[in-house]
């Protein structure tokens, strides 16, 4: 077996003196699309915010394709090859959609190639690139987000609450593109509220609460219980 | 027709030359939230490197003007962020005001260091030789300027629509966490900001030299007709912030071309840029309270009231024994260290409890005294009502920022320090040009206070009243509500406060202290002048008093014996003159992020002692669990104040 | 009789992204009523447009049958309208207690200066159960107990309207059906409760009534029972649920 991308190993993270990872352990292997879920406040983006370097950890490590990285700079990590799509807008609003394609070239494609990708997955944004991207819609702004995603050829993808906000028609849109990216053999680790739509996209899910991974496992088997975790139980 | 057609070229190489000072000023803004007050102080710093290198070490001029403007401007603009100003976006308004009030006054005292003052002639470019346009001669520099501003223009233009770069930069001014995630490195791109920005004033330094003269303050001084203009932009807007240059620039040539040329006028004309940016303040519009995550604040102890009266006491009895030993001269130096003081208590009113930051404490402290002079009653009414005049100007210097946040309110008073300056003190109504008014000392319910001595005992109970009354408002329902504008102004609002107009109160009754230390001080002297109370000494003064903790009673007794000494030290060892400005300047730069100063710093000396002293004691059960809860156990640090002041006094 | 609060039509954009997109709902004195939605639907903008701290771009606000679209934050606090943060605005420099102290400071005016109001404030802290944390600096304490800090502050300015923004996020589950019993009991005295939360145990619990909220529109609005039961509001929390429609259907309470 290959070595997995991303390895989390008794993972502690916290604000302050709040804790608010307990020790997760979480694999994302080679080529493989995981979905973490999880109610509100149960430290899923505080996890995203450790592995893309954002956040330091208070114990515990994290591999990167079998790598021990240790102290890592956000952007550091974006140019080896690690894309991350934080929660709610990951756009520059007030820049073009242009220029914000511009800055992905900075994860070490040329962005004349970034463009080119991004426009022919999606010709609605060549058609909007020099407006500002804060005046498109929603779901036009996590468009340019994910060719972000598609564009910077990364080895590893962070999603996080993609479908915030949005329609579910456009989320529906938005994951086909994430299992486009997938088929092209990036591995991903997807943060979703919307769990059933992520999980249809998935090779494996992981269920947090807590601050520790409760389930794991195929995503028929976590669909089963899902309503439970994300509503209490009382729907 | 030619006048106009003069005044006008004169106004647009003016406005040129304030396009290229505030474009680099906004850049720096607007990349990394730190607003550079010491912008003009490096542009001066430049012109007079780029004097050092063109006509002390004979270089080209067009060798030194590539060097300080390619290469010796952009490094000193990377040092300035990356060390100085480092991490400055993230800190309080005040914060970032202060350490840049400290880079200002260091590095004016830099220059006096390294080039004591002396006529230092700087040649414009090309040898004042110049065309003919029409009947008009134009020399060559004002056309290099003009044509050097359209340049810059362009340049940046392309810079920030055209390259990664700059995209990067109105990148990170929305969001910088986000620029790092792709990849983007928000340190590498706010260095370059500053480096492109200190190059920008080091060039309008360099083309405004040789008109306005090499002088430390002047060309300092600029950096306000520079954020005047860039105001209009709201700091951010590049193409607006030209446009105010140039007309800020016309503007004032016009108003030297037409103005009736009797002295009211003259010092209207150098206000003109004041009065720019009070309008442009006015029409700005409404902020909306921030939201965000509270950080609390260490504050220094605060005394009870048994303990400061007490040791107030022993403080004016040791002024009393004081000035039985001391020479009438060093009688009036304690004097004019406890007018510093009490000024210094205003400001550990209104920075240290309230955490606005006021750069013309000095221009309030001589309303007080030219009101207290001008009303010519020396008792306590007269003296009371001075303060209360001084209080009225702080509220009208407030209002008209009511609506905007405390950067604002900081450059307003800035601006307010300048008019005081070049308009109202020099005239004729006032003190008049280079003129003084003579005030009578004091009387308290019919006894006069003749004798120098003990009008300084005098001054020195007044200070323990104010400050016994400042304590007394910090431990109270006041100062409670104060801490709490301070941490969340949105919590506050959200509870029932009105916060706007409780800053225009809190800053005038900041001014009102100010105004009545202004009034004493004429008492004190007897014969005043506008060169008192100079706008430069206000900036001193926040930064010896955020330097010596401007969050304590005792730390504006430090910091007002410690103003009082440092232009005795200067006259004393002219030599070292610059280096003692550049020493409270970096000072302030280096201690500024921490407010309470060296004399919290005592007072965790002090603390440290007690616990030695009281070991036994402490040993022994807690019996103190009931006491009134207001009262800090902290007896060193009071015991600390008081030897510390008697120490001071018998200087 | 006009109720307490009414909002009409409110909309709020943000350069070109619209936040709250015509929402309407009103809110009943004595009556906990539950706002809640997908994370980014634009709950607490619509709080912020509540309290005045963000100017909505069109509608109206009505509290105590008077426009209060355009008037400042703290004039709507005093005619009583609290609220509490969801990211805290506790004053951190002041202890717990000082941070009550301070909302009846403000509370009572200068009239009250002299006022002794300790025990006033340690009855409060004692009540929403943090008294134990009074002499504590209010950036020392757990988020759980800051937001209860909010809460008790509020309370000292005694609003009519309680707007209450993710109160129960980072308690434990026993802290949470006490808080679950202090709104209760707040609301039996009469205060209406508006509650943005993610905790659904609590909210379908103790509300009386519950909005829901999604790209900034209510969606639905009903009872706990028939809010549970709505496919549409299954939908907005799940992507798809197998039998909702496709079609929205905003529901009228």
């Amino acid at each position: 077996m290959s070595v997995p991308i991303l390895e989390v190993i008794d993972l502690h993270a916290a604000y302050g003196r709040i804790e608010v990872l307990r020790g997760v352990d979480l694999t994302v292997p080679k080529g493989a699309v995981v979905a973490l879920l999880g109610p509100n406040g149960a430290g899923k983006s505080t996890l995203l915010k450790v592995i893309s370097g954002q956040m330091k950890q208070t114990s515990g490590d994290v591999h990167l394709g079998g790598v021990h990285v240790q102290n890592p700079k956000p952007d550091e990590l974006a140019r080896l090859g690690l894309t991350t799509i934080p929660e709610g807008r990951s756009v520059f609003p007030n820049l073009t959609v242009e220029d914000n394609l511009l800055l992905v070239s900075y994860a070490g494609v040329p962005a004349r190639d970034v463009m080119d990708t991004a426009y022919s997955y999606f010709p609605q944004l060549h058609q909007r690139r020099s407006q500002l991207a804060g005046t498109m819609s929603g779901g036009e702004q996590q468009m340019l987000a994910m060719a972000r995603a598609l564009a910077s050829d990364p080895a590893l993808l962070l999603l996080d609450e993609l479908s915030m906000g949005l329609a579910p028609l456009i989320v529906d849109e938005l994951y086909e593109t994430v299992a486009r990216i997938a088929q092209s053999g990036v591995s991903i680790l997807v943060v979703e509220q919307f769990a059933r739509t992520a999980l249809r996209v998935s090779d494996y899910g992981a269920v947090m609460s807590g601050g520790r991974i409760v389930m794991t496992g195929e995503p028929n088997e976590i669909e089963k219980d899902m309503a439970d975790m994300i509503l209490g139980g009382v729907l | 027709m030619d006048a106009l057609l003069a005044y006008t070229v004169t106004g647009i190489f003016t406005g040129a030359a304030y396009a290229i000072a505030a474009s680099g000023l906004v850049l720096t803004y607007s990349t990394t939230r730190v607003f550079n007050v010491a912008h003009g102080a490096l542009g001066m710093l430049m012109a007079f490197v780029f004097w050092d290198f063109s006509v002390r070490q004979g270089l080209p001029s067009w060798l030194a003007f590539v060097l300080v403007v390619f290469v010796v401007a952009p490094l000193i603009g990377v040092f300035v962020q990356r060390v100085l100003a480092r991490g400055l976006g993230e800190a309080p308004v005040g914060v970032g005001l202060v350490v840049t009030v400290g880079i200002f006054v260091g590095v004016i005292g830099l220059a006096q260091q390294i080039w004591p003052p002396a006529a230092r002639p700087l040649n414009q470019f090309f040898n004042q030789s110049g065309t003919h346009i029409g009947s008009l001669f134009v020399t060559w520099h004002q056309i290099l300027t003009i044509a050097l501003s359209g340049v810059v223009a362009v340049g940046l233009y392309f810079l920030l629509t055209r390259t990664r770069v700059g995209a990067s930069m109105r990148a990170s001014v929305d969001n910088p966490e986000l620029l790092q995630l792709y990849g983007g490195r928000p340190d590498v791109v706010a260095a370059l900001a500053w480096a492109i920005g200190t190059s920008l004033a080091a060039l309008a330094g360099i083309l405004l030299a040789p008109i306005v003269g090499l002088d430390y303050y002047s060309l300092t001084l600029l950096v306000i007709n520079a954020y005047a203009a860039a105001m209009l932009g709201k700091l951010k807007n590049l193409p607006l912030t030209f446009v105010g240059a140039m007309g800020l620039g016309l503007i004032q040539a016009y108003a030297v071309g037409y103005l009736p040329s009797d002295a009211a006028f003259s010092g209207l004309r150098a206000v003109v840029p004041t009065l720019f940016l009070f309008a442009v303040i006015v029409l700005m519009p409404q902020a909306q309270l921030r939201i965000g995550q509270v950080k609390g604040i260490v504050s220094a102890p605060v005394a009870s009231l048994g303990r400061s009266v007490s040791f107030g006491g022993v403080l004016v009895f040791a002024v009393a024994v004081a000035v039985v030993f001391l020479s009438n001269s060093n009688i009036l130096l304690l004097g004019t260290a406890a007018t510093y003081a009490i000024v210094m208590l205003s400001l550990v009113l209104l920075t240290g409890y309230g955490g606005h930051v006021s750069l013309a404490q000095f221009s309030f402290a001589g309303v007080g005294a030219l009101a207290y002079a001008k009303l010519d009653s020396p008792n306590l009414l007269g003296l009371l009502l001075a303060a209360v005049i001084a209080a009225f100007i702080g509220a009208l210097v407030a209002l008209p920022v009511l609506r905007l946040t405390g950067l604002y309110l900081a450059l307003s008073t800035l601006a307010f320090g300048q008019l005081m300056d070049k308009l109202v003190f020099q005239d004729s109504h006032a003190f008049g040009f280079n003129g003084t008014l003579t005030a009578g000392r004091l009387s308290v319910l019919g006894i006069r206070f003749t004798d120098t001595g003990s009008y300084v005992v005098l001054m020195s109970i007044f200070f323990v009243l104010v400050a016994i009354l400042l304590l007394a408002l910090r431990r109270g329902q006041l100062g409670r509500v104060l801490v709490a504008m301070r941490d969340s102004q949105a919590g506050c609002a959200t509870l029932g406060l009105d916060v706007r107009w409780l800053r225009v109160g809190l800053f005038a009754a900041s001014a009102g202290i100010a105004g009545f230390a202004g009034a004493l001080f004429a008492g004190l002297r007897g014969t005043i002048g506008a060169q008192d109370f100079q706008f430069f000494s206000s900036l001193l003064l926040v930064l010896v008093a955020v330097v010596w903790g401007v969050t304590s009673v005792t730390g504006a007794a430090l910091g007002g014996m410690f103003l009082m000494l440092l232009p005795v030290l200067q006259s004393d060892n002219p030599s070292i003159a610059g280096l003692a400005f550049a020493v409270v300047g970096f000072g302030a730069v280096a201690l500024g992020r921490d407010s309470n100063g060296l004399a919290n710093r005592l007072f965790v000396i002090g603390r440290f002692l007690r616990d030695q002293a009281f070991e036994v004691v402490r040993s022994m059960p807690d019996l103190r669990g009931d006491q009134d809860l207001d009262a800090e156990p902290d007896l060193a640090s009071d015991e600390r104040e008081v030897t510390d002041h008697a120490a001071a006094a018998s200087h | 009789m006009p109720p307490l609060l009414r909002i009409e039509n409110v909309v709020v954009q943000f350069g070109g992204v619209t936040a709250v997109n015509n929402a309407s709902f009103s809110v009943e004195p004595g009556r906990i009523t539950g706002l809640i939605g997908p994370n980014g639907a634009g709950k607490t903008t619509c709080f912020n447009v509540i309290s005045g701290l963000q100017k909505p771009t069109q509608g109206r606000v009505e509290f105590l049958g008077h426009n209060v679209t355009h008037t400042a934050v703290h004039r709507r606090a005093r005619r009583g309208i609290g609220r509490t943060f969801q990211r805290l605005e506790a004053f951190g420099s002041l202890n717990v207690r000082d941070n009550v102290r301070v909302a009846m400071d403000i509370r009572g005016g200068f009239r009250g200066a002299l006022r002794r109001t300790t025990q006033d404030a340690d009855l409060l802290l004692e009540r929403v159960g943090i008294l134990d944390y009074a002499d504590d600096a209010a950036d020392s304490i757990p988020t759980g107990t800051a937001r209860l800090l909010e809460l008790a502050r509020a309370l000292a300015c005694e609003p009519k309207l309680l707007l209450l923004d993710e109160p129960s996020s980072g308690l434990d589950e026993t802290e949470t059906e006490i808080f679950g019993e202090l709104l209760r009991e707040l609301a039996s005295e009469g205060t209406a409760i508006l509650m943005v939360e993610h905790d659904m145990d609590l909210v379908m619990n103790v509300c009386h009534e519950i909005h829901v909220l999604d790209f900034g529109s209510i969606i639905a609005s009903g009872t706990p029972a028939e809010v549970r039961a709505n496919p549409v509001v299954q939908k907005a929390y799940l992507g798809y649920s197998d039998d909702a429609t496709t079609e929205l259907e905003p529901v009228k309470p």
